[in-house]
Order: structure tokens, then sequence, then C-alpha cells
């Protein structure tokens, strides 16, 4: 283990890979503090980049450009009212609404302080929970795999998501695109309509460019709302006052990391759910609950470190399982696997020195934060200009040669466009993108265990529950499905009742 | 731009069935039950009933929610032109680069889009050559992805 630990330091330590966590910090900084611009989008846009580095810088790159972006993306929120990424959404009125009280210091200080915290806590956790769940899951075989994928894709609908119709749809949808072409067990080609192109399946980077990048780049151009102003100048000292705040809120700011790391690894739900879930917590159970939307810092505090633990949270089923956690982490999977970091509960076995190395990863990121955070608060007025008519034309070309670079196949590119139209007018008519983008990374697993499970079991569905814990994620999964249905055709009995 | 539920509806039902007409010819592995045709045919069974309670779904809001509603930029010729733009830019990308080569391709593309976005023509003439060369030099010089010269080959590097 000693061994493998201070491999682990001398592949972080390693000057190559600490220029590129500079360098992501200020990309990550950046994108997050441009409004439109998301950290998943971040991590989309890293994936071309990363492909040509090896494993450990890649994985670096990919860490420190989202928790810097997490983090950022409050200072537009703080200063415009328009959350820079959609993890700050939760908390933007009331972050805004204390810049209009000129607190605008503390808002920001409270962001970039509890950001920090979260993120540590969310990789403490990670730290513990993510070997001790990968030596568990190594007794795992196909039928609790099924079980586990299904329950997780089953999260990303009914947990995440206030549409589950809508979410089933754009599952399936994603699941049946993860059909495509030869990769199958039974080796068949599918849907391929006769291209070659398409017998090796649909690209998942070409997707997720167009799903979390193109798209962005559409609703920038058709946008016709007119530009917000920015509300004030300066921004002095943040550091201060956050001890005594830490002080004040020392519940809340661990209950907002505890809930941001679970939310976090339940897959489908990232960090701005994490953020909304928390906010709402942290009103519910202050002793001010009325000052909440005022300009009250309680719920920055909270959410703030709810959004970053939730990255790290994110982790944990994407390596011990290979199971994403947010759409961020179902962008890493699909680097893990081109870096032959294939996720999964022998990864913890046979290269114990990259694991750890992504522990460090965390820590060096969120630690990193603190002084980047700063200098970004005092450059913010000078980012928040950046002309956006000139960004997003380079963000649309960068997406098309980055597409393009993966495979150096235009059909990919086309596959870009058809991915960013389509995520458009799906999210325009509240369909959900991320059960759609688990569907793809999560089909073929799905699939896999599936059709194991049934030829190990003759066709009969019942050995599905035949193992104990594959009977309790089996039955856990079912719960998922029916309790919501069974209650609200109990509540509607009640109800006819009464009347 | 809102399109009624049932219109998806019809859409993916169609879809389904389309999927579970294509998978009929699909054979079994040999000596097994299951095949390549049972995950999509189960998948596209789900989503046909998802596609059918859209419709009725759909269907019962017809009143209150439009068939189609359009969004404000499909009335605001500029928004429209850019929306244009951008798709048909990338198409243009797509069937144009290797004959025309990278930097003359991405330099229209990005004018086109920068000057329907308000930059000036000229400053946009600018930024977007010292841009696409920028990007130029990022994938092609340090990450050495071939990408097309087209017309400028005899001046290639």
């Amino acid at each position: 283990m000693w061994t493998a630990i201070s491999q682990a330091f001398g592949m972080v330590f390693d000057p190559y890979t600490l220029l590129v966590m500079v360098l992501a910090s200020m990309y990550g900084l950046f994108v997050g503090a441009v409004p439109g611009l998301t950290a998943t989008m971040a991590t989309a846009l890293l994936v071309p980049v990363t492909f040509f580095m090896a494993p450990i810088p890649a994985i670096a790159a990919i860490v420190t450009a989202t928790a810097m972006a997490i983090f950022s993306g409050d200072i537009p929120g703080c200063l415009l009212r328009i959350p820079g990424t959609p993890a700050s959404a939760a908390y933007t009125d009331e972050a805004f609404a204390m810049t209009r009280k000129g607190q605008a210091e503390l808002a920001l200080g409270a962001g970039l302080v509890f950001s920090v915290v979260g993120g540590l806590f969310g990789t403490l956790v990670l730290i513990f929970a993510a070997p001790a769940l990968a030596d568990f899951a190594i007794q795992f075989s196909s039928y609790e795999y099924f079980w586990l994928v299904l329950l997780g894709l089953t999260c990303a609908v009914f947990i995440t998501s206030n549409r589950p119709l809508k979410g089933l749809v754009t599952l399936f949808l994603g699941l049946l695109v993860a059909c495509v072409g030869l990769g199958n067990p039974a080796g068949f080609p599918r849907f391929t309509f006769g291209s070659a192109e398409m017998t090796g399946g649909i690209g998942m980077i070409p997707l997720m460019i167009g799903m979390f990048a193109i798209s962005e780049v559409i609703r920038f151009v058709v946008d016709t709302a007119p530009p917000a102003e920015l509300v004030t100048d300066k921004v002095g000292n943040v550091l201060a006052g956050q001890w005594e705040l830490a002080k004040k809120y020392p519940m809340q700011i661990l209950r907002g990391s505890a809930l941001g790391t679970v939310v976090g690894a339940l897959p489908g739900a990232g960090a701005d759910i994490a953020a909304w879930m928390s906010y709402a917590i942290s009103k519910k159970f202050s002793k001010e609950p009325e000052k909440f939307g005022t300009g009250h810092v309680e719920g920055i505090v909270e959410s703030g470190a709810a959004n970053n633990s939730a990255l790290a949270g994110a982790w944990i089923p994407a390596l011990v399982f290979g199971i994403p956690g947010d759409s961020i982490t179902a962008i890493v999977i699909g680097v893990l696997y081109m870096k032959n970091m294939n996720p999964g509960p022998t990864l913890f076995v046979t290269q114990p020195q990259n694991i750890y190395a992504v522990f460090l990863l965390f820590i060096m990121a969120n630690i990193i934060m603190l002084p980047m955070g700063i200098l970004c608060i005092k450059a913010a007025k000078k980012i928040l200009k950046v002309p956006r008519n000139v960004l997003m034309p380079v963000i649309l070309l960068f997406c098309t040669v980055g597409t393009f670079a993966i495979n150096n196949s235009l059909f990919d590119v086309g596959v870009m466009l058809a991915a960013g139209l389509l995520a458009y007018v799906l999210e325009e008519n509240e369909f959900p993108i991320a059960p759609a983008i688990l569907g793809v990374v999560l089909g073929g697993m799905l699939e896999e265990n599936f059709i194991t499970s049934m030829i190990k079991s003759n066709g009969d569905f019942s050995a599905f529950f035949s193992r104990p814990i594959a009977a309790f994620l089996g039955v856990s999964t079912l719960l998922v499905w029916f309790v919501p249905v069974l209650l609200k055709a109990w509540r509607a009995r009640v109800a006819s009742a009464q009347a | 731009m809102k399109i009624n539920d049932a219109v998806f509806g019809l859409l993916l039902t169609l879809i389904s069935l389309a999927i579970l007409s294509t998978i009929q010819s699909y054979p079994d592995i040999p000596g097994q039950q299951v095949g390549p045709a049972l995950f999509p045919g189960l998948i596209a069974m789900a989503l046909g009933v998802c596609g059918v309670v859209l419709i009725y779904r759909g269907w019962q809001e017809r009143h209150s929610v439009p068939w189609l509603k359009t969004a404000d930029w499909l009335h605001s010729s500029r928004h429209l032109i850019g929306f244009l733009l951008l798709t048909g830019g990338i198409v243009f990308y797509i069937l144009a680069s290797t004959d025309l080569g990278f930097l003359p391709a991405a330099w229209l593309l990005m004018w086109a889009l920068m000057v329907n976005l308000k930059v000036a023509p000229v400053r946009a003439a600018v930024l977007s050559l010292l841009l696409s060369a920028l990007v130029h030099f990022a994938f092609y010089t340090l990450l050495r992805v071939p990408l097309p010269w087209g017309v400028l080959t005899p001046w290639a590097w």
C-alpha cells in the first residue's frame, strides 16, 4: 500500500501534472464564471485535450476544472443575478440580494470558503467509502450488477426529475442509442443502416459535446433576452468574516457537505440538485427562515458546501461500479475507459496507485481553490466583460475540432450536431437530459449483465433474486418504481372517500 | 419552441414500432433463448408505452397547450439567421473542410456567426483569423490532429 501511495505522490507532484492543474483551474474558474458555460460543458470540452495526456494529468485536469467551475459559478450569480453554472442557481437570488445590501464580499467569500470545506468533506468520504465499497463489490456477479445499474437508472429518473415520465423517455432514448453497433453480447450489428461508421456504435464523446456544449451555444445564439448589468464595481477582502460564519453555522456546513456527498453519489443527481435540496433544508431547519431570500448568508453557506461536496461524491459509484453519479462523471467514465483505467472494484486491486492519485488530486484541487478563487474574484469584473459574442463562436469551433480529433472522423461531428439539436429541443420541452446520458453510458453494461444473467439462469427470472444482495437491490429497485404509484392511488382513494 | 406532448408521444410510438419491426429479423444466440433482439425490444416496448401515455396527456391538454408554440427567436430574423448559420455552418464544415481546408472553413464559420452576433465585420474578420489560427496551432501543431489543409496545401507546414 505504501508503495502505491508513494507512486501516487510521484505522479501527482510531477511538474507536468502540477502545470496541468494550474492551467485547468484557470480554465475551470473562467468557464464557471461565464454565464451559459457549465461545469459539465467544461469537462466535455476538456476531453479532446485530455485524450492526448497520460491518465493522471488527464484526470487532474477534469477534477480541478470542475471543482473550480462549480465555485466560480457563484460569481456572476452574486454580481449579475445570473448563475454561472446550474449548481449556483439555488442561491443566486440570495447572493444577489446580499450584493444589493453591499455584502458582495461576504457572499462570494462564503461561496468560496465553504466550497473548499464541502469539497474536502466529499473527498474524505470518497477516500474512506470507495475502497470499502470496492472490497464489498468484488463479490458481485452479473445479477447484482444488473440490479445496481437498474437502480441507478431508476434513481436518475425518479429522484432527479420532477417529471418522471419525461425522464423515462430520455432514459429509453439513451439506452436505444447505446444499442447501436456491434457492441452487444451477440456481436450482431444493430441499427447501423448499413453505415460502416455506425457499426462501432455512436461515440460517447461527440454525444456529450453535442448535448452539453452545442446545445448551450444554440441557446445563446437564439437568446432574445437583453444582457444583464453589473451592479457592483469593486469587491473587497472576501475572507473577512468567514471564520465567524464557520463558528456560527457548523451544523449547516456539516449537513450541507453530507447531503451533497450523498446526492452526488446517487446516479444522475449532481451538484445542482444537491444545492437546491440543501438550500431548501437550510431554510426549513433555520432559526431565522424569514430572512431567507432577503440577502441572508446561511443558505449560501450550506448549499455552497453541498454543491462542491457532490462533485467528489459522484466519483464514488463512478470508480467503484462504473456507474456515474452525475453528468460530469458520465464523461469521466468515458475518459477512464480511453485511458485503460476501466472503472470497477478490480481497479482498486490492480491499479491502487491510480486510485490514490485520484484521491490526492481531489485534495489538491480543493486546496488550490482558495488562492485561485480569490484571484478569480478579483478579476471577476474583467471575466464578466468577456465578449460572449466572440467566445461562443470560438467554443463552437473548439467543439467541432475537438470532436473530430477523437477519431479523426467528420461523421462524429455530424453526431455532435444532431445530439446538440436534440438536446436543445428536448430541454425546451422539459425533457431532462441527464437520464439520456446515463442511458448511453450504462446501456451496454445493463444489457451485458442482463443477457449474461438470463443465459446463466436459462431464462428463469427468479434467479435474479436468488442471491441475498441481488434480492435486496432488486426489491429496492421495484420499491422505487411502485411505491410512488401505490401512494398516489392510495391518496386518490382517501380523497375520494372524504369527498 | 414548445411542442404538445401528444406530438412527442406520436413520434416516440412510431420510433418504437419501427424498432420492433426491425428487430424481428435479428437471430438468437445459437443454443440460447435470448439474442440481440431482446434488450432493444424491451426498451422499445417501454418507450412505446411512454409514447401512448404522452399522447393521452397531450390530447387531454390540447385546449390549454397548443400543438406547436413557436419561440420568440423564430420571429426575429437575426436570431433565426443565427440559428441557421450555426447549424448550417457545422454542416458546411463537415462537407467543405476536407476540400477547402480547415483554416478557410473555420474562418468563414466563425466570421459569419460573429457578424450575426453583432461583432463589427472587420473586427470579426481579424478575430476569426487569429482565433482559428490559435485553434489550428493547438490541435494541429501541439496535439497532432490531422486537420486538412485543402486549398492551402501548397503552404502547409
